[in-house]
C-alpha cells in the first residue's frame, strides 16, 4: 500500500544554537537553549508546545521523559528518537502524522548534545553492543576506521578518487564562507585537501566532521496553525525511513534510500531532476555520493562522473549542503542530521544561514545515522517546498 | 615480508620503562564465547542450530531465522579481505602508540563480515586471507587475519607479537631446573631463540644429573631459588626480578598417595608449600616487576606458565593430596590471571596427564615425556594461547569434564 500524502503539513522556525567546538554544560543546556530559541522565533510560550520529539546522544541517563520535567514542559505527545543522524528526519515523519491526526497541534523537533573534553571517546567506546565488542576494540578508530573501510571498498570497487571526494569538501567549504555560524570559515583548496594528513587512509582530515556541542530545532504543524501563528513556513511533500536495509551487503555500498527513494517520489509528486537543492548527511564525502547515486541523482557507479560536471556550490549547479554542512559547521552528536533539515527550511523561506539557493522551491533533506557495527543502519529522506510553490503534489 | 626481529640492544638503565596503556576490555558475555576459543588457540564462530547460519558479531538469537539455538563451533577461518584501512589516530593510547593499526574488513567464508586486525604481510583487498582468534593484551579475543600462505619471519609481525608471547630474544626464568621437567624446558626454550634462561635450584647439596646437564650450557644461568622460603624468593626477585621476560613454575611436590595410604600429613602439607605456596610466593615476588614491564620493548615481560596437572579439574584419588594441591594451585593461577591481565602480562596454565617421570612409576601408559610438556609450552607462548592441555590423557579427560563432570569424578574413583 503506497503511504497516504501529507495533508498540509508544515515546518517552521529553524533554530540553530551555535555550536562550539567544546563545552562546560551539559546536554540539558543545549537542548534548552534550542527551546527557547523555537518559543522566541515564533511569539508564544512554552505551554503552547504539546509536543516533543527529542535527539540527543549525551542526555543520559535522561531521556526524552527527563527533559520535559527539567524545562517544565507537560505535553501530550512525546518521542524520543536515538537514531544518530536519521533523528531529524524520523522525528519529522512522527511528527507530521502526529499533527495530522490531531495528537498535537505544535511540535517542537529538537537534537543537541555537549562535547566535554572526552565525551567523543567515551561514547564510541560504548556505542552499541557489536560496536564494543566487534569494532572498538580494534583499532579505536571510532567512525573513521569504519568510514575508511567503505570508502576504500568504494573507490577500487566504482573508481572514484581523493580529488572527487574531495570536490565535495571544498564546494561544501566554498558554501560556507558566508555562514557566521560554521566553525570552519577558512577557504580550502583541493591541494591542501589532497594534502592533508591521513587519518584512517584513505579518510584525510578534511573527509572528517569535527565533533562539537550545539543543538538545532524546528517545528511541525498543520499549514492552519502556521497562518495563524504568521509563521514563514515549507510545506512538507514527502518522506522515507529505513533501518537495515541491504543486510546481506558484505560491505555498506548503498543506504536505505536505494529502497525507498520511489516511494520518497512517488508521495512527493516530484522527480530528482525538480530538485532545486540537496542537503546530504554528509559525516565523510563517501556517503554523500551514496545519497546522490542511491536517492537518483545519477544512477549507482556514476557518482564519479556526477562529481565532475556538477559544482555543488550554492551559486553552481547542484547546491549541495548550502551552509557548509557538518563538514564546514561541525557535528553537534545528534542534531548532526537536523543541520541539514533547518538549513533546507531556511533556503525555502529565504532566509539562509549563508547565501540563498536563486529559486529554491523544492528541497531535499537526507538522514543517515547509526554505525551500529560495520555501516549506518538509519536511512532516512524528506522533499520539502517553498510555501505557495506549484511543484509538488497538489493540496487537497 | 615481515621484517625480521632483531635482537634487542642492551637496555638503557637511563631509560624510562614505558608502561602499557591497556586496550579496551569491555565485551558482552556473548563475545565471552570468542574468548573461550582464543584461549585454546581455536576458531570457532556461533552457528544456528535450527538453520545453520553462521553469525557474527556474537549474539542472542539467530539473525537468519530467530533461533536462540546459537552454538560455538569450529569454523575453517577461510575469508576474503574485502576493504582495509590503517587507523592513524586511534581514541585509546594502545593503538595511537602502535599506529598504524592496519583493520580490514573480511568476509568469512559461507558467513558474515567481520572486522579483523590484519598481519603486516596481508594484501591489497580482494585477495584471501586465514582468520585466526587470537588474545589481545587485555586477554580478549581478537580476530586475526592472516595472509593465505605463510611468509617469511611472520610471526616476527608486529600484531603477532603483540597477541602472543614468543620467547624468541627473551628471558626466562624456570623456577626449579633440577627435574627432567626443568631441564627439557630449558631446552626448548633454547631452541626456540630465548636469550637467557635462569635456572632456579633448591637444595644445593643434592646432586642432580639434569642440573650438571644445564650447567654445561651457555645459554643458561643457575640461580639458586626455593619456594618454600619467602626469602629465598624475595632474595632472587630483588635481583633478576626486573630481567625476568617469562616465568615457567615447574616447581612441583608430587607423591602419589591415597587419603588413608599413611598417616599424617606431612605429605600434603609439603605438596601444599611448593605447589601451592610456592606459587603465592612466586606471584608475591616476582609479579610486580613483571607487570611493571609489559610494555619494555619487542621483548619485554609477557607471560606467566604454571604447570599444572590435568587432576587440578577433577582428583584422581589414587593421588588425593597431590591433585588436592594442584586444585589449589589453579584456583590460586585464575586469580593470578584476573590480576595479571590487567597488566598485559598472559598466565598460561597447563593441564599435562601424567608425566613420565619417577613419581608415576605405576602410572600406565600413555604418559607425556618431559620433553613433549616442554614443547606444548613452547608452542602455547608462540600461539598465544592461555590454557594447555598436552598429550592424548589430558585431551581425553578435558572432553569428558566438560561432557560430564559428575560422570568423571565417578570414573576416576
Amino acid at each position: 500500500m503506497a503511504t497516504r500524502p501529507y495533508d498540509d503539513v508544515v515546518v517552521a522556525a529553524p533554530v540553530t544554537v551555535p555550536y562550539v567546538r567544546f563545552s562546560t554544560k551539559g546536554a540539558h543546556w543545549f537542548l534548552a537553549r534550542a527551546l527557547a530559541g523555537l518559543v522566541e522565533a515564533v511569539g508564544i510560550t512554552k505551554r503552547d508546545i504539546d509536543g516533543l520529539a527529542v535527539s540527543s546522544f549525551t542526555l543520559g541517563p535522561d531521556t526524552a521523559v527527563g527533559f520535559v520535567q527539567h524545562v517544565g514542559l507537560s505535553p501530550r505527545w512525546l518521542e524520543h528518537v536515538p537514531m544518530g543522524g536519521a533523528s531529524a528526519i524520523v522525528q519529522l515523519r512522527r511528527a507530521a502524522r502526529a499533527v495530522e491526526a490531531g495528537d498535537a497541534d505544535l511540535v517542537a523537533c529538537i537534537a543537541g548534545d555537549t562535547n566535554h573534553v572526552d565525551s567523543f571517546r567515551q561514547s564510541t567506546s560504548n556505542f552499541s553492543v557489536f560496536a564494543r565488542d566487534a569494532v572498538y576494540p580494534y583499532g579505536s578508530g571510532g567512525p573513521n576506521g569504519s568510514f575508511a573501510l567503505i570508502t576504500d571498498y568504494f573507490m577500487r570497487h566504482y573508481g572514484t578518487s581523493a580529488e572527487d571526494y574531495g570536490k565535495l569538501c571544498v564546494a561544501q567549504r566554498a558554501n560556507a564562507l558566508a555562514n557566521p555560524l560554521a566553525l570552519f570559515r577558512k577557504p580550502l583548496t583541493l591541494e591542501e585537501y589532497l594534502g592533508s594528513r591521513m587519518i584512517a587512509d584513505p579518510i584525510r582530515l578534511f573527509d572528517c566532521v569535527m565533533p562539537c556541542a550545539g543543538a538545532d530545532a524546528f517545528l511541525v504543524m498543520r499549514r492552519e496553525t502556521a497562518k495563524r501563528l504568521d509563521l514563514p513556513h515549507a510545506r512538507l511533500l514527502g518522506t522515507i525511513e529505513r533501518h537495515n536495509a541491504f543486510p546481506e551487503d558484505p560491505v555498506q555500498f548503498r543506504g536505505g534510500w536505494a529502497q525507498d527513494r520511489e516511494a520518497l517520489y512517488d508521495q512527493a509528486g516530484v522527480a530528482p531532476k525538480d530538485i532545486d537543492f540537496l542537503q546530504a548527511y554528509d559525516d565523510y564525502p563517501v556517503i554523500t555520493l551514496m545519497q546522490i547515486e542511491d536517492l537518483g541523482f545519477c544512477d549507482k557507479g556514476e557518482g564519479q562522473a556526477f562529481v565532475r560536471r556538477n559544482s555543488f556550490t550554492v551559486d553552481g549547479s547542484f547546491p549541495l549542503n548550502t551552509s557548509g554542512g557538518q563538514l564546514s559547521m561541525g557535528q553537534a552528536g545528534a542534531a548532526g542530521g537536523h543541520l541539514g533539515l533547518v538549513e533546507a527550511i531556511r533556503q525555502l523561506i529565504g532566509r539562509p544561514l549563508g547565501r540563498q539557493v536563486a529559486k529554491a522551491r523544492l528541497g531535499l533533506v537526507s538522514g543517515f545515522g547509526m554505525i551500529n557495527y560495520d555501516r549506518g543502519l538509519c536511512s532516512g529522506a524528506a522533499i520539502l517546498a517553498a510555501s505557495g510553490g506549484k511543484k509538488g503534489r497538489k493540496r487537497k | 615480508m615481515s621484517a625480521k626481529l632483531q635482537r634487542p640492544a642492551r637496555k638503557d638503565p637511563l631509560h624510562r620503562t614505558r608502561l602499557l596503556p591497556m586496550p579496551p576490555a569491555a565485551r558482552s558475555r556473548q563475545a565471552q564465547g570468542l574468548t573461550a576459543a582464543a584461549a585454546l588457540g581455536e576458531f570457532r564462530l556461533q552457528r544456528c542450530e535450527a538453520c545453520r547460519d553462521w553469525q557474527y558479531p556474537p549474539r542472542e538469537a539467530c539473525t537468519s531465522c530467530l533461533s536462540d539455538r546459537l552454538r560455538w563451533r569450529p569454523h575453517p577461518g577461510g575469508g576474503e579481505l574485502l576493504a582495509r584501512t590503517e587507523i592513524r589516530f586511534g581514541q585509546e593510547l594502545y593503538f595511537r602508540e602502535r599506529a598504524p593499526w592496519p583493520v580490514g574488513l573480511v568476509r568469512l567464508d559461507g558467513g558474515p563480515s567481520a572486522v579483523a586486525a590484519l598481519h603486516g604481510d596481508c594484501g591489497e583487498a580482494p585477495s584471501r586471507v586465514r582468520l585466526r582468534l587470537a588474545l589481545d593484551k587485555a586477554g580478549q579475543a581478537m580476530l586475526v587475519a592472516l595472509p593465505e600462505k605463510d611468509t617469511p619471519h611472520m610471526s616476527d609481525d608486529p600484531l603477532i607479537r603483540e597477541t602472543s608471547s614468543d620467547p624468541k630474544h627473551r628471558k626466562v626464568l624456570i623456577t626449579d631446573a633440577k627435574t627432567p621437567i626443568g631441564r627439557a624446558m630449558a631446552q626448548a626454550l633454547i631452541g626456540a631463540g630465548a636469550e637467557l634462561v635462569y635456572g632456579g635450584f633448591a637444595e644445593p647439596w643434592k646432586r642432580s644429573a639434569d642440573l650438571e646437564h644445564l650447567r654445561a650450557l651457555p645459554q643458561v644461568t643457575l640461580v639458586p631459588l626455593d619456594v618454600t622460603d619467602e626469602a629465598s624468593v624475595r632474595e632472587l626477585a630483588g635481583v633478576i626480578g626486573g630481567k625476568v621476560d617469562i616465568l615457567i613454575n615447574t616447581a612441583e611436590h608430587h607423591r602419589a598417595e591415597t587419603i588413608a595410604s599413611r598417616p599424617g600429613v606431612d605429605t600434603a602439607r609439603q605438596e601444599m608449600e611448593v605447589n601451592y605456596f610456592g606459587l603465592l610466593r612466586l606471584a608475591k615476588g616476582f609479579g610486580p616487576a613483571l607487570k611493571a614491564r609489559a610494555a619494555d620493548g619487542p621483548t619485554g615481560a609477557t607471560a606467566w606458565v604454571n604447570i599444572l596437572s590435568i587432576y587440578a579439574l577433577t582428583s584422581l584419588p589414587a593421588q588425593a593430596t597431590f591433585s588436592a594441591s594442584k586444585a589449589a594451585a589453579l584456583s590460586l593461577a585464575q586469580a593470578l590471571r584476573a590480576e595479571m591481565q590487567g597488566a598485559g602480562i598472559r598466565v598460561l596454565n597447563v593441564f599435562p596427564g601424567p608425566i613420565d617421570d619417577e613419581w608415576n612409576q605405576l602410572v600406565l601408559p600413555p604418559k607425556l615425556s618431559p620433553a613433549a610438556v616442554a614443547a606444548s609450552v613452547v608452542e602455547a607462548l608462540r600461539r598465544g594461547v592461555e590454557d594447555v592441555y598436552p598429550g592424548e590423557v589430558a585431551k581425553d579427560m578435558l572432553q569428558r569434564f566438560l561432557d560430564n563432570p559428575k560422570g568423571l569424578e565417578r570414573e576416576l574413583a
